[in-house]
């Protein structure tokens, strides 16, 4: 019966969305009001796919196996958190998600904008529509969260270990917050194309959805590197992995974006590139769902893996990049702009955003380059962290420094001497400070210091900027955590230790400034699982730490996980993470030492409440 | 001088704290060779971050590779004439990964160029 | 005129694009390296009984090819696959070498005791390098190789009637 209601509203939905494409080009193209028209659709359209989510939800908290995708992805001994979230673990019901937000950001929209041009506001939600359309056809006809099992089996097959954590819980939702804002941002700049209304009003607007869409976006990539850093225990959190790729590209985008509408909203420079930006970010948002979803990349995360899904979100891709390559071709015809840029905030802001393309470039082609490759070829190659560690580290030294003396350019004219002293001063003391931290080294001494003054480098002028007055605070606050995490990160990366040893349970081994020992293990049977938890000691000059790792033997699925044990302090992180050695009495027991850990985390979450700065206009 | 005292010795204290570690220098060699090594049969995990069967072997084989004397290219072109090229996480270099290197690059010069022209032309337009 | 040649050129790579995505998605997606090194060095593998090493071109005794048919005993895919490796080895002229892999030797040998053993030699690989001069991925996995140590056939995973009757086809 719920199943019905969710299926209908869905099919209800639609019918909405048609109407909403006819009413508002009537309403865009002679500007009668029929607003009240419009948003009651919307209202209606928002309501209906709520009631089709919610039947969905209530149907996995009600373990209502008749369903598949509860079916599938549930289990009635799942605590009532998972079951709740396993409404979007799964691929037709992240979709749903998907649409909900769609359509919610859609109301907020029209609501928000009531003070803007009416044929804009228009425009912008039949470019909406056009989204919501596709996504409505793609999850009736391809990924359809509605159907049925009969006869309703008594149990559920979902019951994957691994998927139960609260960060992974939370981490899709907020992600597709990110990227379902930049479909505003795109609708919003086409809407804008068309009617000749890419000024300061509407880049204020803009800019709103920007950070909104960017604020998400970073909080989700963090904590789907949080996760991936607990759950999987050992010590990485990025790993160049494909669909990480796919939710930074956007990221790199929206950040440019974001400078881009500051920009736009005081001077009425870089429309055009505004534009192009705001149509590449929901490109590269839909772009990444459908690598993601289609099957053709080799990941951790992929989805189900269905070529059909592929083919529909390719043909929707293709209507989408083309309507926007149309239109902009169309009424891209700004004024040229007279007024000289260099040395001031433009050009700033254009370096930044040359800089951004470059990386985005990288992470772009690295992902999507071996599917080329395979299809011209049939070559098949890896492209993994060697090859973005290498093409985008360099680049990142002389993007830290400008991005410490681009701000505020004023100083190069200043006549202070003071004022010029003190930047280059600064310089030195990193470039000191950093050769001190890395001279005990033995490899790459001149590589690392160059790195590490840079980073430093800007950490020392976003302090020092932090008394400016004359800039924002979500600018100081940004750029502040952004430096904190590119130190904090190149930091980890080269302090970080780590031991490994095989033994049995009683042994000791000492491996070079470490002793460690395999003190016990002990075994508790846990509602669906086996416990085996290990004590570990890890002995260093006068340190002592005590740890347990645990395997986790479930039966049903029949899988061994391996739970690290984390110790966190503001210094460092340490962890133990043990494995089976199969057919043998021995355990491999991993410890590692990474310095800075929850810095990294602390700093990324600064750079988000920057973001939230920006929206409250500080 | 506008350099506060404080600030400096906060961060000479800053970097000693680092400093208390005598890091052994580097990763061990086969975490190193097995961090660049794709585990064949996990979907996306590295041979140095997978315990399963086939990544365990693999870092046994570069153990006794390694102490029998073989380097680290030697290891890579074994796995590679076994396993095909893909197994490698860093791309070589060579005529089918040329476009892969460059692209990037190139973009950015041509970046940067298109940021110059404009530059140019507004002025000009003066 | 200068935008016009933008937009063509845009449309252009962009149809390249969304082509080769397109075609993508119907590839194969098990990979058979196609230049991999289909030759085994000749490799010395220790006798499972007696800890004797073995060279691998030793194990032929005039035989045009063998079989080699990696298994263990906590390997649940291999006790199926035991039926067809039995049949075969009740074919004459077929030799098969079994190669145990990180087992235990009293389990390998209930394994035996209980499914009987189809094994001409059975080798031993405690530590998994020996199959990866072999190419191998895993367990259970068969290899057919000639007197020169090249690789003829390969089976990923259990193998089932059909390639029975390939094997006996190969051997005729």
């Amino acid at each position: 019966m719920l199943n019905l209601i969710g299926n209908y509203s869905l099919v209800f939905a639609l019918f909405t969305s048609l109407i909403l494409i006819v009413v508002t080009f009537i309403n865009f193209k002679s500007n009668k009001s029929l607003n009240f028209y419009i948003f009651g659709t919307v209202v209606l359209q928002f309501t209906l796919i709520c009631v089709s989510f919610f039947t969905l939800v209530f149907a996995f908290i009600y373990s209502d196996f008749n369903n598949a995708a509860v079916y599938y992805n549930s289990h009635t001994t799942k605590p009532l958190f998972y079951k709740i979230s396993g409404t979007w673990g799964n691929h037709e019901g992240s979709l749903l998600l998907w649409l909900l937000v769609l359509s919610l950001f859609t109301l907020i929209f029209f609501l928000k904008t009531k003070k803007l041009l009416n044929s804009f506001r228009s425009l912008a939600i039949f470019f909406q529509q056009i989204i919501i359309i596709g996504f409505i056809l793609f999850i009736i006809f391809t990924s359809n969260p509605f159907q049925l099992i009969l006869p309703m089996p008594n149990e559920g097959l979902g019951l994957n270990p691994i998927l139960q954590d609260p960060a992974l819980a939370i981490h899709p939702p907020i992600l597709y917050l990110g990227y379902v804002g930049s479909s505003i941002i795109f609708s919003s700049s086409l809407a804008a194309l068309v009617c000749d209304y890419v000024n300061k009003d509407w880049a204020r607007d803009v800019k709103k959805w920007t950070l909104i869409s960017w604020i998400f976006l970073t909080i989700g990539i963090m904590l789907g590197s949080i996760w991936a850093y607990y759950e999987l225990g050992w010590g990485g959190f990025w790993f160049w992995d494909p669909v990480e790729n796919v939710s930074l590209m956007p990221w790199f985008c929206l950040t440019a974006l974001l400078h881009c509408t500051s920009v736009l909203e005081k001077r009425s420079n870089l429309k055009s590139w505004t534009i192009i930006l705001a149509i590449c970010t929901f490109t590269l948002s839909m772009s990444g769902t459908f690598l993601v979803r289609s099957g053709i990349l080799n990941s951790v995360h992929t989805f189900a893996n269905d070529p059909e899904r592929g083919v529909f979100v390719l043909i929707f891709l293709t209507v989408l990049i083309l309507t926007s390559l149309i239109i902009y071709f169309k009424y891209n015809n700004f004024e040229k702009v007279t007024k000289s840029f260099l040395l001031s905030k433009e050009s700033a802001i254009i370096i930044n955003n040359w800089f951004m393309m470059y990386f985005l470039a990288v992470v772009l082609i690295g992902t999507i380059y071996p599917i080329f490759l395979e299809v011209i070829t049939t070559e098949k190659i890896s492209v993994g962290p060697p090859y973005f560690n290498q093409l985008m580290i360099p680049f990142l030294i002389p993007f830290l420094i400008i991005m410490a003396v681009g701000p505020k350019l004023d100083w190069i004219k200043n006549k202070k001497i003071e004022v010029k002293l003190k930047k280059i001063v600064l310089l030195f003391l990193s470039i000191l400070i950093s050769f001190l931290i890395v001279r005990h080294l033995n490899t790459k001494i001149l590589y690392l210091t160059v790195i590490i003054s840079a980073a430093l480098y800007l950490f020392f002028i976003s302090i020092v900027d932090l008394k400016n007055e004359k800039l924002k605070w979500s600018q100081k606050v940004s750029h502040l955590a952004f430096s904190i995490l590119i130190v904090s990160i190149i930091l980890n990366s080269v302090f970080s230790e780590e031991v490994s040893v095989n033994l049995k349970t009683g042994e000791e081994k000492k491996i070079s400034n470490y002793l460690i020992k395999f003190e016990n293990i002990s075994k508790i049977e846990i509602d669906n699982y086996t416990s085996l938890k290990a004590e570990i000691q890890v002995i260093k000059k006068n340190n002592n730490l005590k740890f347990y790792p645990e395997l986790r033997l479930y039966k049903v699925p029949e899988t061994i996980t391996s739970e690290a044990d984390i110790k966190t302090n503001l210094l460092n992180d340490n962890l133990v993470v043990v494995s089976y050695l199969k057919e043998t009495d021995y355990l491999n027991i991993r410890y590692q030492k990474k310095p800075f850990m929850l810095l990294i985390w602390l700093s990324a979450l600064m750079l988000a409440i920057g973001g939230i700065l920006g929206l409250r206009k500080l | 001088m506008i350099i506060k005292l404080p600030k400096l010795i906060f961060f000479l204290f800053f970097l000693t704290l680092v400093n208390f570690s005598n890091t052994f220098a580097e990763d061990s060699k086969v975490n190193e060779i097995s961090k660049n090594l794709r585990c064949l049969i996990c979907q996306g995990q590295s041979v140095y971050d997978s315990n399963s069967e086939f990544a365990l072997s693999i870092k046994n084989l570069i153990s006794s590779k390694l102490a029998a004397g073989d380097s680290e290219e030697d290891i890579y072109n074994f796995l590679k004439s076994k396993y095909g090229d893909w197994i490698i996480y860093e791309p070589g270099f060579n005529k089918f990964t040329l476009v892969l290197w460059i692209l990037p690059l190139f973009l950015f010069i041509f970046g940067g160029l298109l940021i110059v022209r404009k530059v140019f032309i507004n002025r000009s337009l003066k | 005129m200068k935008i016009r040649l933008s937009f063509i050129f845009i449309f252009i790579l962009i149809t390249f694009i969304l082509l080769v995505f397109f075609k993508s998605l119907f590839e194969d997606k098990s990979y058979v390296p196609k230049k991999i090194n289909n030759k085994i060095e000749n490799i010395s593998i220790k006798e499972f009984h007696s800890d004797n090493n073995l060279q691998l071109k030793n194990l032929f005794d005039n035989e045009k090819y063998i079989i080699i048919n990696i298994w263990a005993s906590w390997c649940l895919p291999c006790r199926q696959e035991h039926q067809y490796i039995t049949i075969l080895s009740d074919t004459n002229n077929l030799k098969i070498i079994g190669l145990n892999y990180k087992d235990k030797k009293n389990n390998a040998q209930k394994f035996l005791n209980e499914l009987g053993n189809p094994y001409d030699i059975i080798l031993k690989d405690l530590d998994g390098t020996k199959s990866i001069f072999l190419g191998a991925y895993g367990v259970p996995e068969t290899f057919i190789i000639d007197s020169e140590l090249n690789i003829l056939k390969k089976y990923i995973g259990p193998i089932n009637s059909e390639n029975v009757i390939e094997i006996k086809k190969l051997f005729k």
